[in-house]
């Protein structure tokens, strides 16, 4: 399937040009805007698909902003690069806005402000897919400002709760301060190379004392905003405080900035680090040590962190929102587990292997946590609690909500037949072969996730019916429709996940290792 | 040694915005802190703006009648004005956030906020 050279422009472009429509078009009525706004995300959605087939198959396409398409050396303009793994992440920001919209319907109509609120969440998907698909660090930086400020608004969107502003507040600290150390480390990039384009700088790096700063903080800041271990604080409040329909927006996000610690390790300094050897004097002995294995491993170590701190939090939690925030963080973790292992293994097979599992555990954690996120957000709408001390008996009110929880409580704890069994076994065996203390860690924590995933199950769904909620209803259709597709979703994977990683996460995975046809597709031959 | 000072003047900023949003407790000066380090980093990427062997880059090229000579490219003004324009948003967002929380604890101490939470 062939698309036209400006897709990857477009796909952007209609978000944009959409925000800024929705506020005209909520002056005829309330439900066109509705409407305008999810035919916009679903066109999105479905021109994203058209591109994504057509990255899959032919390779990389790059888009050049004003005028002719040559690219002359040296690059000035600002130019998208889409590959495999570009494209992966975008097809998942697509999914999880449009679903996300979808909810917003029956969830957000009794607040007021919603134009502004529709224009922030198509503002957030313009500056996700920008930062997936955009070749250029500056813009890279422009994206992910303009991501953390539509975010933060719609994070503190409640402004009549004290706590949900101070989450924004948090928020909008750490992703200003991200941003800038971005800013910091570009500006350190150019003044060497006189290069502001991904392709261009990955070329010439030379891993000066410089780059190394450069590199260091590139990886915090981004590591800062996907919500690694020692710099979560943000994460849990962010993700509990936020309305329901925000949450799941705010993982693409997340997830876009995990994307940008890829590009900068995998593409940026992919030339540097697999090549670098170093003798270092280990108890008297010469040793000779791959920087890059020291990577993986700096990564493993911090993904075994995450999923640990993150199931032992989310055992202690009794607000709903803020455990699956907490399980969120764990899964976080099980993708850097599987990338890890995928670098500190790299050439060998299961390295490969683990890789694979890492980026498919990706896409199956955005539908997990979001389809959870959304069932936390429905026994809020129906009950305006979400303590689970106070709830409880609600499957005989709400029958669809508590079939859709089992599926998702399953597919996070890594059940078969759900999507999650899926990836988390390919995690499991591949690091296995590293090592077998790791994938014992790996499979507890999904133990204890299932335990305590099924403890809120009981607490919330089962045991007696309690008169305050005699009167609770099953929560709206537009609801019911955006969780079954997040469980359709974690179905079909889990019943083919062969399929899926044939056709979307090995692209994915190659584009990761292949730098040099990032490089060579816009300098071409070196 | 004397062009070092810009430099110089970076790093201080930008540890003394770090000191503030770290270590003081009031919400304003937080606020400060991440504009004395958005400072600091537009002061870096104006000082690489600099280039001792061109003409002005203060002049755009349209100008046919600027001085001879060779220009250098003005790719760092342009990040640094995209730059503040995005500081001021950011700001501008900032400060609303802390007026409504003033609204919401009465007070911009970080501590007494976070123990009305609980």
């Amino acid at each position: 399937m062939n698309v036209p050279d400006y897709t990857p422009a477009l796909v952007v472009a209609i978000p944009l040009l959409g925000a800024f429509l929705t506020p005209l078009v909520s002056r005829i009525h309330d439900k066109v805007r509705n409407g305008f706004v999810i035919v916009v995300l679903a066109l999105n959605a479905f021109l994203i698909g058209l591109l994504a087939s057509d990255v899959f198959t032919n390779g990389i396409k790059t888009y050049v902003f004003g005028g002719a398409q040559d690219i002359t050396l040296p690059i000035v303009r600002i130019l998208f690069e889409v590959d495999g793994m570009s494209m992966f992440m975008a097809v998942i920001s697509a999914i999880l806005v449009l679903v996300a919209v979808i909810y917003s319907w029956a969830f957000m109509k009794e607040n007021t402000g919603l134009d502004k609120y529709y224009t922030l969440i198509l503002l957030m998907t313009a500056g996700m897919l920008g930062m997936e698909l955009t070749g250029d660090m500056f813009n890279f930086f422009v994206f992910l400002e303009i991501t953390s400020i539509s975010s933060c608004a719609l994070i503190a969107f409640w402004t009549h709760k004290g706590e949900s502003v101070d989450a924004g507040f948090k928020y909008i600290v750490i992703s200003a301060i991200a941003a800038l150390f971005v800013l910091f480390a570009v500006g350190l990039l150019y003044a060497q190379y006189d290069a502001l384009n991904i392709a261009m700088l990955a070329n010439v790096l030379e891993y000066t004392f410089l780059d190394k700063i450069a590199l260091v903080l590139l990886v915090v800041a981004l590591t800062m905003k996907a919500g690694i271990v020692p710099m979560h604080m943000w994460l849990p409040d962010a993700y509990g405080r936020a309305p329901s329909s925000v949450t799941v927006a705010l993982v693409g996000v997340t997830l876009a900035s995990l994307y940008g610690v890829f590009r900068v390790c995998f593409t940026l300094y992919g030339n540097v680090l697999s090549k670098i050897t170093k003798q270092i004097d280990f108890l008297g002995n010469p040793l000779t040590v791959t920087v890059n294995g020291t990577l993986g491993f700096v990564i493993i170590l911090l993904a075994i962190i995450t999923i640990l701190f993150g199931v032992i939090m989310a055992l202690r939690q009794i607000d709903f929102k803020r455990l699956i925030a907490f399980a969120a963080v764990a899964e976080l973790g099980y993708m850097f587990l599987g990338i890890g292992t995928g670098i500190a293994a790299m050439g060998t097979k299961h390295g490969m292997t683990a890789l694979t599992g890492g980026i498919f555990h990706i896409i199956n954690d955005a539908v997990d946590v979001g389809l959870l996120f959304l069932v936390a957000g429905a026994i809020y709408y129906a009950t305006k609690e979400l303590s689970l001390n106070h709830l409880g008996g609600l499957a005989r009110n709400m029958k669809y909500t508590s079939i859709f929880f089992i599926i998702g409580l399953l597919a996070v704890a890594g059940m078969p037949p759900m999507n999650g069994f899926a990836s988390k076994l390919i995690i499991y065996q591949s690091t296995y072969q590293l090592n077998p203390i790791l994938a014992i860690i790996a499979i507890l924590s999904s133990i204890l996730l299932l335990a305590v995933f099924v403890k809120v199950f009981y607490s919330a769904f089962m045991g007696p019916a309690l008169p305050k909620f005699k009167a609770v209803k099953e929560v709206p259709r537009s609801m019911l429709l955006a969780m079954g597709i997040f469980a359709a979703i974690i179905i079909v994977f889990g019943f083919f996940p062969q399929l899926i990683v044939e056709n979307i996460v090995q692209p994915a995975a190659n584009a990761l290792l292949g730098y040099t046809d990032y490089i060579t597709h816009v300098i071409g031959g070196i | 040694m004397i062009f070092n000072i810009p430099f110089i003047a970076v790093i201080a900023l930008i540890l003394i915005g770090l000191y503030a949003v770290v270590f003081k407790r009031n919400l304003i000066k937080m606020v400060i802190g991440i504009t004395l380090i958005g400072s600091g980093v537009n002061l870096f990427l104006i000082t690489l703006g600099y280039r001792g062997d061109s003409a002005a880059p203060t002049i755009a090229p349209i100008y046919t009648s600027s001085p001879g000579g060779i220009m250098s490219l003005p790719v760092p003004q342009a990040l640094t004005l995209t730059a503040i324009v995005i500081g001021v948003a950011v700001l501008a967002l900032m400060l609303s956030l802390v007026v409504h929380i003033y609204r919401h604890y009465g007070t911009l101490d970080v501590k007494k906020i976070r123990r009305g939470e609980e």
